[in-house]
């Protein structure tokens, strides 16, 4: 599944890939060429690597874009044995930007939430590009209160941009969706998993973010607004958004640092877009543990250590006595 | 504890900068909008060239926004900041506004030894802990929230109120730890709860990722509150934007709004770039929200405190 990525940081790799490409399209090869190959084909591996130990945030942002990386849909056909599509919200329609349905993960039956961006233009244009309207976050409400009932854990897949930015996302009440998603999730009374698989974008993300377990893929970035957003607002350009990209300190390794994450889950050499395949088995494996884990936990257990993660978030300075 | 002299005007900012942070602020499909819910439409006053001190009237007389009259200032502040020829609603800081809503001298503050830092080291054009250091100075408080217990015609309740003057009201670690403090307090001794929200910044870029956080944080502790049966009126002050909106202010078993605040979720101007389409000319005002069905009341200044009391005396077990 490798592919021509885009990224101009990855033009090394890209003329690598070609060269080696140019030998293997030989039927015959020389001695001399197959030498060649295993050369150019351990360059390119230590490159990559290369690359993407020392990912910029803002680098980090492009491959969490790459239009190549996998989808909520991707996982859902690698990752787990069948998916049971349920639509609608039951109130307004059927948000193509989130999907969600029942799902087999091993032994697991469980219910998965999860942002969806589209692949072709036509999908993307028809999911919005992952935003969400409001009736996207009521499709996910009246899920969880399902995955609740029935109790099958909840496994959400976090891939957005942001909130859809709409006249009719407000007249449906964005905020107000979002505010009730974060409501409900911390105290639905089922095993919640979270997982950040590209964008985190802001509120759209954390809409669906509440839960007993999070964790982000190794590439993905989670911020409270979109490096360009912040550039526009503070530096009053666009153009700053790699330095806004710095400072909002969004990576994987940044968010674990500040204890807002639990796990990062490592992508392949060269990013998840670069092999599906062995970044669904890496994730499977990852949910597969941990609803281990989770489905053990008493419910109620479960939920004061679910309020505690989130009650515990943010840094600030206690004074010891105000006069 | 609070100064008589209302001042209709908010400190001027250090820099329009100093502005927003949002949840909703995001551009996704137009990356290259910028998002400002200022739009010309806040009840932001331009920055004056002095820095004056608060409660001093700036000029005997100053324009109305609402009706571009000029209106004497005095009558203004006299009337809970409230103009006298259109009913038009200036900012008022959370100090006033403890003045306005609760009974005299019953107000106590709590949790400010709780204060910012900068858990980032952001820093933009400025370090934000230096613009820190500047908001305090330039409005007295030590972050965008007052919290503490009160009484509001004799019945005793949680009070909080956020001052959209202080890094445009945005919730950052000290205010949602704050926040979550009251509702907790409030939740254990079985009190209402009131918080009177006004923020154009949301959640608090200069704090990251932990800024979104306080919006799951706030939200986890008023379910806690909700299922030990409590009241929240939540009341919604110009402007309610982006995080904010997107969780605490949203939240209330009541929401009232004083009129024509702006309130909403993304900025208009990243909806009107993204879209590309003229907005209705209430776009996002407490009547817009009202009209869809977000809102429970539109309640004016003066009748805040009387319409809060007889809401808690409505639900009162």
């Amino acid at each position: 599944m490798s592919d021509t990525s885009g990224l101009d940081f990855e033009r090394d790799v890209t003329e690598l890939e070609s060269q080696i490409a140019a030998i293997e399209r030989q039927t015959v090869r020389s001695e001399e060429a197959e030498s060649r190959l295993r050369e150019l084909r351990l360059a390119r591996v230590d490159r990559l690597r290369e690359i993407y130990m020392n990912l910029s945030s803002w680098q980090t942002v492009q491959v969490a874009r790459h239009k190549n990386r996998p989808y909520t849909r991707d996982y859902l056909n690698l990752a787990f044995d069948e998916f049971v599509e349920l639509h609608g919200d039951k109130f307004f329609g059927d948000d193509r930007a989130m999907l969600s349905g029942f799902a087999k993960l091993d032994r697991f039956k469980v219910m998965v939430i999860g942002h969806q961006k589209g692949r072709t233009y036509k999908e993307r244009a028809a999911c919005h590009f992952g935003c969400a309207h409001p009736e996207g976050y009521r499709k996910a409400m009246q899920k969880m209160r399902m995955a609740e009932k029935y109790r099958l854990p909840l496994i959400c897949f976090i891939d957005t941009p942001g909130a859809f930015p709409g006249k009719e996302a407000e007249e449906r009440g964005q905020a107000q969706v979002i505010a009730e998603s974060m409501f409900l999730m911390s105290r639905l009374r089922t095993p919640i998993i979270c997982v950040v698989i590209g964008e985190g974008g802001s509120g759209g993300a954390l809409g669906i973010g509440v839960g007993d377990r999070v964790a982000m893929l190794e590439n993905s970035y989670y911020s409270v607004i979109s490096p360009e957003g912040c550039a526009g607002i503070l530096w009053k350009s666009h153009e700053f958004a790699p330095k806004a990209a710095e400072a909002l300190r969004f990576t994987a390794k940044d968010l674990s640092k500040f204890g807002v994450i639990d796990k990062i889950i490592p992508e392949p050499l060269g990013g998840a877009h670069r092999d599906h395949h062995q970044m669904a088995m890496r994730l499977k494996n990852y949910l597969s543990a941990t609803l281990g884990e989770l489905t053990t936990q008493p419910t109620d257990e479960l939920l004061s250590v679910r309020y505690e993660k989130f009650r515990q978030m943010g840094e600030l300075i206690e004074e010891p006595s105000v006069g | 504890m609070v100064s008589a002299q209302s001042n209709p005007n908010p400190p001027s900012p250090t820099g329009p900068e100093s502005a927003l942070a949002a949840a909703g602020e995001v551009a996704p499909i137009t990356p290259g909008t910028a998002s400002s819910v200022a739009d010309g439409r806040l009840d932001e006053p331009p920055a004056s060239p002095v820095q004056k001190k608060r409660g001093v009237p700036e000029g005997l007389w100053i324009k109305c926004p609402g009706c571009s009259e000029t209106v004497y200032r005095k009558e203004v502040a006299g009337r809970l900041n409230v103009c006298p020829k259109c009913d038009y609603h200036f900012y008022v800081s959370a100090t006033d506004r403890v003045a306005q809503v609760l009974d005299d001298g019953t107000f106590e503050p709590m949790y400010e030894e709780l204060r910012p830092t900068d858990p980032l080291n952001f820093a933009d054009r400025r370090p934000y802990s230096e613009r820190l250091i500047a908001e305090q100075r330039r409005t007295g408080l030590t972050d965008a929230v007052l919290t503490g217990i009160g009484m509001i015609r004799a019945r005793r309740v949680a009070f909080a109120v956020t001052d959209s003057a202080f890094i445009m009201g945005s919730m950052g670690s000290v205010v949602g730890e704050r926040l979550a403090r009251l509702v907790e307090h409030a939740t254990q001794q079985c009190l209402p709860l009131i918080i009177i929200s006004g923020s154009g910044g949301g959640a608090r870029m200069h704090e990251g990722i932990l800024s979104l956080m306080q919006m799951a944080k706030v939200s986890a502790a008023l379910a806690r509150y909700h299922g030990s049966g409590g009241l929240y009126i939540s009341v919604l002050t110009n402007p309610t934007m982006g995080g904010v909106a997107a969780s605490f202010a949203s939240l209330g078993d009541l929401v009232f709004a004083e009129p024509k605040a702006l309130i909403g979720f993304a900025g208009p101007r990243t909806i009107k770039a993204t879209i590309g389409i003229e907005l209705p000319e209430d776009f996002q005002t407490s009547e817009f929200l009202l009209k869809h069905g977000y809102i429970d009341r539109i309640v004016t200044r003066p009748n805040l405190k009387s319409e809060i009391a007889r809401a808690i005396d409505y639900c009162g077990k």
